[in-house]
């Protein structure tokens, strides 16, 4: 399939669990929180995220990778080996079931950049900077081979059906995290690929989101310029992009990201005060081309925590909730509910304003105000 | 023998019946075309179709059609060239003319259309909901570093470059005073002080009596510095190089000794009544590394406005345009072979050149390619006729359009194209007394910023429909844009699929 001529469209549902205290939080939690919005998706996607699920292999890279045939495992597994340390390679656990009939191979790496791979001859890249490179390059230029989960400590886990039938295929139940994200998929055009299901990721973050992103030509384009390569056939896959190009090489701290992305009004830029307006507008000039537009509700996480942005006129539903140490985050609080009877709080975040809720390690932000429920907000 | 073989291209028919005499056609045609004995009798030769006569007619007895002169077929010796040919085997001179590019070239805006949203994502109500058009010209850093305040504001640590603000992505593109009167310098800075954008002086310096609208101005330096001095270099928001110009790329130009009168003298710091003649270089620059020179010291000059470099779309345009990028241009003007001239060789202005559209692919394709695509704003002019073409043009990836033949039709113009012969009807492009004062440079101003407020609305409704609210989401965004009827490396170049996919 060429990645230039196309491009999915899809509706969803979105699910978000923490335990800022790093608790352990079952699979089961996660699966309920997306079987409640069975509706919202199609049954051509389903998937979710976890972290701290491979403690055993918490220094290595986990690479999830999808095989449409064994040739593409031949030729990525070769570039693996002349490039990585691997100390374990295995199936991806998954069992038949009722509704999954069909499916790529599945297979896992933990691994790690080798110290005398060919590309140290000529050039000095940071381990990251590395992986996110074997990413781009096994997807664009393996043709049936797809790395969709390359974090540590972390892995994504998804395909083609209804999220609760992709857990009960991956056998979710045997993993616990302290952040989990789900996604049911609606897309309205599809060829049934697994790797147009979500989570979509990059080194450790993963990214689900409800909407269309109608700015996606651009991002595209701005994204292309600091090497990043659009392969997966879905706007969604520039997030994971933005935040990477943001957050990790430009320094930005999530909520200036977040600012980014969903980027405040020149009408309400214009009446900050002068130093805080100059930094606002600089920002809104440099990464214009990195503002996501039209409808979308978004749930980042990373192995620093959760967050939860919603476009700046608010076009898709976002709800937030805490109880003791945990934030939930979803398309609707109903999903909330089915796991969190009550919550201490409850509250739509408003257009373009993030929920940021960090692991307690290094909090460098906090919660942004909390808005009641009750009060309705325009934004 | 006869004084010409030439036909008349225009025929001025008179309704006799409806004529009441009034004789305010002869007042209004500035070719002579007109004569009265006993009634109104037309020279049909004159005629340039200006339509001055017909639209002041109170009884609209005027009728101007194409000269029924039949030539006998020939596809290939049209009747353009039979002319031409006449022309030039009694004067042999070089064929002047002037606006833009009149040929049956393919026209690329034509063949792209834009995308809406149905139902997966939700369109916007402009008349609802924030539409922002805001945009910034000028140099950007790759990124920028900011810190949190004591009390929890941001603040930038980065040394930004300056912006010129735009509050619509539409800007008056060069004429000079010179080629226009100054009434419509006047109509142009009131109209982009008003609309919140800017007007480019040309190359022939700023009347001083507008240097009060400095901030919406951008000031010309040009291969004649015509009016270059310390005081206009800091007049405007930013200092334009003009290297070429779409309807005349390679060549210079030449402003007649006889539109040289008092004002323009003092204004272009020349003597009265001598030629103004721009040469076809710059002569301080022959190279790339000349330009960064000129550059520099137009900033050094400024204290580090931004700098404009102007040229004309030739083949290599994307090696050039990364050229001037790297050579320290904040801002990138590509004028496309249908810009608009006051004056031209017509061989040159017909044959030489490429489209806009397929020169402003090339070139944010490539500065894409090469990173530095921030590095410079980029204003895509020569044949912007609508708020449509001028939204193709940001969807391709300008981040503004100039307008200079279409700002002149909003004043009246006709495209007529006699603009070289300074007799032009609608006080436009002439510095003759009686003419002048036809165009008020208030009301001028009104009718412009008219034009900017209603494409400015139709790009808003544009960008609705698209189901963003942002120019900048949409800037560059060519996944927006499909193409019909267009071959498969036009398509290529352009960076569009075409419709159906």
């Amino acid at each position: 399939m060429n990645h230039n001529w196309e491009k999915e469209i899809s509706g969803c549902g979105l699910s978000g669990i923490i335990s800022r205290a790093r608790k352990f939080i079952p699979a089961e939690d996660i699966i309920k929180t997306i079987r409640i919005q069975h509706d919202r998706g199609n049954g051509l996607g389903g998937g979710f995220a976890g972290y701290g699920i491979y403690p055993n292999y918490k220094d290595y890279y986990a690479l999830h990778i999808m095989y449409m045939n064994e040739g593409s495992k031949e030729r990525a597994e070769q570039f693996i080996k002349d490039n990585y340390i691997v100390v374990l390679d295995e199936r991806i656990p998954h069992r038949a079931t009722a509704h999954i009939t069909s499916h790529p191979l599945l297979w896992r790496y933990f691994v790690k950049p080798s110290s005398t791979r060919p590309d140290m001859e000529f050039e000095t890249l940071q381990e990251d900077d590395f992986v996110v490179r074997t990413v781009m390059k096994i997807n664009s230029e393996i043709e049936g081979a797809y790395i969709f989960s390359s974090g540590k400590n972390m892995g994504a886990f998804k395909g083609v059906g209804f999220p609760e039938d992709i857990a009960e295929f991956f056998m979710l139940e045997q993993y616990e995290a302290y952040i989990w994200t789900a996604h049911n998929r609606f897309p309205t055009n599809t060829p049934g690929w697994w790797g147009g299901a979500h989570p979509f990721t990059l080194l450790d973050w993963s990214i689900v989101h409800n909407g269309e992103i109608s700015s996606y030509g651009i991002n595209k384009r701005y994204l292309e310029m600091f090497g990043y390569q659009c392969t997966l056939l879905t706007d969604t896959e520039v997030v994971a992009y933005l935040l990477d190009l943001l957050i990790r090489k430009h320094g930005l701290s999530y909520k200036v990201a977040c600012l980014v992305l969903a980027s405040p009004f020149w009408k309400d830029i214009d009446r900050a005060e002068p130093g805080e307006q100059e930094a606002l507008r600089q920002l809104r000039a440099v990464y214009g081309p990195a503002l996501l537009n039209g409808p979308f509700a978004i749930l980042f996480a990373n192995s620093d925590g959760l967050i939860g942005l919603n476009d700046r006129i608010k076009l898709r539903p976002l709800v937030a909730a805490t109880h003791h140490d945990r934030v939930y985050i979803a398309s609707e609080e109903s999903a909330i509910r089915e796991v969190c009877q009550r919550p201490d709080r409850v509250w739509c975040p408003k257009a373009g304003e993030p929920v940021i809720a960090l692991l307690e390690r290094e909090a460098e932000e906090t919660l942004p105000v909390e808005i009641d429920i009750q009060k309705p907000q325009f934004a | 023998m006869l004084k010409t073989f030439l036909p008349p291209e225009f025929k001025v028919q008179i309704d006799h019946e409806r004529c009441r005499h009034c004789k305010r056609c002869l007042q209004q045609c500035s070719f002579g075309a007109l004569k009265f004995n006993d009634r109104v009798i037309p020279e049909h030769r004159l005629c340039v179709a200006c339509h001055r006569c017909a639209t002041f007619c109170p009884e609209q007895a005027i009728e101007i059609i194409p000269y029924p002169l039949a030539f006998k077929r020939s596809p290939h010796w049209t009747v353009t060239h039979r002319k031409n040919a006449y022309k030039q085997a009694e004067t042999g001179g070089v064929l002047l003319t002037a606006m833009g590019n009149d040929l049956d070239y393919p026209i690329f805006w034509d063949s792209m259309v834009l995308d809406a949203c149905q139902v997966t994502n939700p369109s916007i109500d402009p008349l609802r909901e924030p539409m922002e058009l805001r945009t910034y010209l000028g140099r950007k850093p790759d990124k920028i570093q900011l810190e949190a305040t004591k009390d929890g504001k941001l603040k930038s640590k980065t040394k930004f470059p300056p912006q010129i603000k735009l509050e619509t992505p539409i800007i008056f593109g060069p004429m000079s005073y010179g080629a226009v009167s100054l009434n419509v310098h006047k109509a142009l800075v009131m109209a982009a002080t008003e609309a919140g954008t800017v007007m480019n002086t040309g190359e022939g310096g700023l009347h001083k009596e507008l240097y009060s609208y400095g901030d919406h101005v951008i000031v010309q330096c040009a291969s004649g510095r015509f009016g270059v001095h310390a005081d206009y270099l800091n007049a405007g928001v930013a200092v334009e190089i003009k290297i070429g110009q779409g309807a005349k790329p390679g060549i210079g130009g030449h402003l007649p000794g006889e539109k040289i009168g008092a004002e323009i003298s003092k204004t272009r710091m020349i003597p009265i009544g001598s030629d103004a003649i721009s040469p076809a270089p710059h002569h301080d620059i022959y190279s790339i590394e000349d330009l960064r020179q000129l550059i520099y010291a137009l900033k050094e000059a400024t204290g580090y406005k931004p700098v404009s470099v102007k040229i004309a779309a030739v083949h290599n345009v994307a090696s050039i345009a990364s050229g001037i990028v790297r050579a320290g241009a904040d801002i990138l003007y590509l004028d496309g072979f249908r810009g608009g001239t006051g004056a031209a060789p017509t061989v040159i202005r017909n044959h030489i050149g490429i489209p806009i559209e397929l020169a402003l692919a090339a070139v944010d394709d490539r500065l894409r390619q090469e990173g530095i695509r921030n590095r410079a704003s980029i204003i895509a002019a020569g044949g912007i006729r609508s708020s449509a073409d001028a939204a193709k043009a940001i969807a391709l990836g300008a981040d503004a359009v100039a307008i200079g033949t279409a700002a002149l039709v909003a004043l009246g113009c006709r495209v007529c194209q006699m603009c070289y012969t300074g007799k032009c009807a609608w006080g436009i492009c002439t510095h003759k007394p009686e003419l002048v004062p036809r165009l008020d440079p208030v009301e001028g101003a009104e009718r412009l910023t008219n034009l900017l407020r209603a494409w400015s609305l139709e790009i808003k409704e544009i960008l609705g429909s698209l189901g963003v609210n942002a120019i900048e989401s949409f800037r560059g965004s060519r996944e927006r844009l499909r193409g019909i009827g267009l071959d498969a490396q036009t398509l290529d170049i352009l960076g569009i699929k075409p419709a159906g996919r």
